[in-house]
């Protein structure tokens, strides 16, 4: 292995180590700010590390020009783990961190689901299963303008429910979209329960590749695997799903695994709890 | 509103076994799992797929069931086309019901809150569009409409409403009725609206007469006639967009039956937000504050016409 490689492999490896370091302060910030303002915890805690490798070591963008013309795109389909987003935005200096404080209240920025008055947010939702059409007209976009940007679009395996979501990844494989990422945060749960149980998705990564596109699984709470994940894509040919194996309410106990925390706010005891567990780690 | 609604579908499920309760991954939110756990191969939860459940509803009113289906208002618009298309072309026997309607989903914001839902389906031939005020005639309206042969909405907010009436018997498809009586303005109203009318109403120095209107269509086109040539003036409330809902319905009736000057409380042509529902009813006029000030303003204006 030539010197450089070394380097910039160790450079990576320390990255990589930061980042963790600053996903467990994000993991208790989101703690915080659903405990003052509500919202959906165990959805917000499942895709966190997807959402923070992302920001902090994948897209280009920049926290002090939101609207760069040239920056990655990143789509929040499963708006309502807008808590995970607004924690990494923050941290990033997209906006104050004590604006956290203010999420979901009357006339904050932070909307219950991403809304463009946010700064950083670059589409809405909300309403399931429209964001991989939007990444659709983003990526493009892109080619129309001879731009380089990717867009990434991060699902929730219930969301993959919806018709309109086997439209766009239809369409997408259609278009040879490669500079089009799906994350799909499988967390195997929805909101009634059990993604199987409600309707199933399995085989999801075969439906996938089917529909003409790349696909592969990877453990979504590991940095390495979604960072490897996310830079094998960029030589794709086709566009990419990632199919990201992860645990709804990850991080607290008695949450993990389970559709108590889809959407809650803990009581006085349970928060004390978590701040103990999230401290710990 | 979604408890009693829920309860009522069990009970209007024991007496008849057409009844069909669909739902799209919200079975929890719209109360329906009490009929899931009461009647397992009567209902069925599609997953998050408004549109497919729409559909599949239809499939089912055409083999002779009365399906219901229920999810968040606001959700239940991504099939209106399905619902235009299908269900009320073919004139097909479907009940749907939005939940969360209007600003009830508060914190969740504009995604989720349903400002629009009565003027886009009152708007589509043979719908019947349902409002109803308190429990109980939650409980009658959906006895109603499942017993009603043919499309119809039926519109829920949030589930601790005021009490608005007493006894029973209270609803009626098509009728509107006079809940309080005054000579000076009519204030029509549909929903938790209605009592903040009264509340309004009660602390007034305006006589006001209060017609609840929990049907938006058919709508009871002699009382609304009768109530706006009893007082020559007419307020609408609703939560909902001041354009298309009630006050728009009555706007229609009253411009050519008994032209009127109309006020109309609701939102007024913009999106929800995030906030406490207490919050959001106070930036868009819907608290017996405004509404009672919205009463003198309108008095005032009675006096100078006449
Ligand atoms: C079109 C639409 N229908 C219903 C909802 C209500 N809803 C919010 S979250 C949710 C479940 C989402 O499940 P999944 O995509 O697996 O995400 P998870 O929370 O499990 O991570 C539902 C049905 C919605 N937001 N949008």
């Amino acid at each position: 292995m030539s010197r450089a490689v070394e380097r910039t492999e160790l450079l990576q490896l320390n990255e990589v180590l930061m980042l963790k370091d600053k996903i467990r302060s994000i993991r208790r910030s989101i703690l915080d700010t659903v405990n003052l303002g509500g919202g959906h915890l165990g959805s917000s805690l499942s895709c966190l590390e997807i959402i923070a490798t992302l920001y902090f070591l994948k897209m280009r963008h920049n926290p002090y020009r939101p609207d760069w013309e040239d920056r990655d795109r990143f789509i929040l389909s499963k708006g309502h783990a807008a808590p995970a987003l607004y924690a990494v935005l923050a941290e990033l200096k997209y906006f104050p961190k004590e604006e956290l404080a203010t999420l979901r209240k009357f006339n904050s920025r932070l909307q219950g689901h991403p809304d463009l008055r946010t700064p950083g947010i670059d589409a809405p939702s909300g309403s399931l299963g429209q964001g991989l059409s939007i990444g659709i007209g983003m990526a493009l976009a892109a080619r129309m303008r001879g731009k380089r940007y990717r867009v990434y679009v991060l699902m929730g395996d219930g969301e993959c429910d919806e018709g309109q979501v086997w439209e766009s990844v239809m369409m997408a494989a259609h278009l040879e979209l490669k500079n089009l990422v799906l994350i799909i945060d499988r967390n195997g749960w929805q909101l009634d329960g059990r993604t199987e149980e409600i309707k199933k998705k399995v085989p999801l990564m075969g439906r996938l590749r089917s529909f003409g596109w790349e696909a592969y699984t990877i453990n979504g709470h590991s940095v390495e695997k979604i960072l490897e994940a996310l830079d094998y894509a960029d030589h794709s040919d086709l566009p990419t799903a990632i199919i990201a194996h992860t645990t709804k309410g990850k991080g607290i106990s008695f949450l993990e695994d389970t559709n108590q925390g889809h959407k809650v706010r803990l009581d006085a005891d349970q928060y004390l709890a978590a701040l103990k567990e999230l401290d710990k780690v | 509103m979604r408890i009693i609604f829920g309860d009522t579908l069990v009970r209007l499920g024991g007496r008849n076994n057409d009844i069909v309760v669909l739902t799209a991954d919200v079975a929890k939110p719209t109360n329906t799992n009490k009929f899931a756990e009461t009647y397992p191969d009567r209902f069925l939860n599609v997953g998050i797929s408004e549109q497919d459940m729409v559909g599949i509803a239809a499939g089912l009113a055409l083999s002779g069931k009365v399906p219901v289906v229920a999810v968040f208002a606001s959700f239940l618009m991504r099939a209106w086309e399905q619902i235009r298309n299908t269900v009320a072309r073919a004139d097909l026997n479907v009940k749907m019901v939005g939940t969360h309607a209007g600003l009830t989903s508060a914190d969740d914001g504009s995604s989720h809150q349903a400002l629009e839902d009565v003027a886009v389906m009152r708007v589509i031939p043979r719908m019947t569009v349902v409002v109803p005020g308190d429990r109980q005639e939650i409980a009658e309206a959906t006895e109603a409409i499942v017993e009603h042969r043919g499309p119809a909405y039926l519109r829920l907010g949030r589930d601790e409403e005021p009490k608005l009436f007493e006894g029973e018997n209270v609803f009626k498809l098509g009728r509107a009725v006079t809940v309080r009586d005054g000579y000076d303005v009519a204030v029509f109203s549909n929903g938790a609206v209605t009592s903040e009318v009264l509340a309004a109403a009660s602390r007034s120095k305006v006589s006001t007469k209060v017609v609840h209107v929990p049907t938006v269509k058919p709508l009871d086109r002699d009382a609304i006639v009768a109530a706006a040539r009893a007082t020559g003036v007419v307020v609408c409330a609703e939560e909902h967009s001041v354009i298309g809902g009630l006050g728009g319905a009555i706007a229609e009736v009253l411009s050519t039956e008994y032209p009127v000057y109309i006020r109309r409380i609701g939102t007024e042509d913009v999106f929800g937000e995030s906030g406490s529902h207490s919050d959001l009813l106070r930036k868009h006029g819907l608290t017996a504050d405004h509404i009672g000030a919205v009463l003198e303003e309108v008095q005032r204006r009675r006096a100078h016409c006449s």
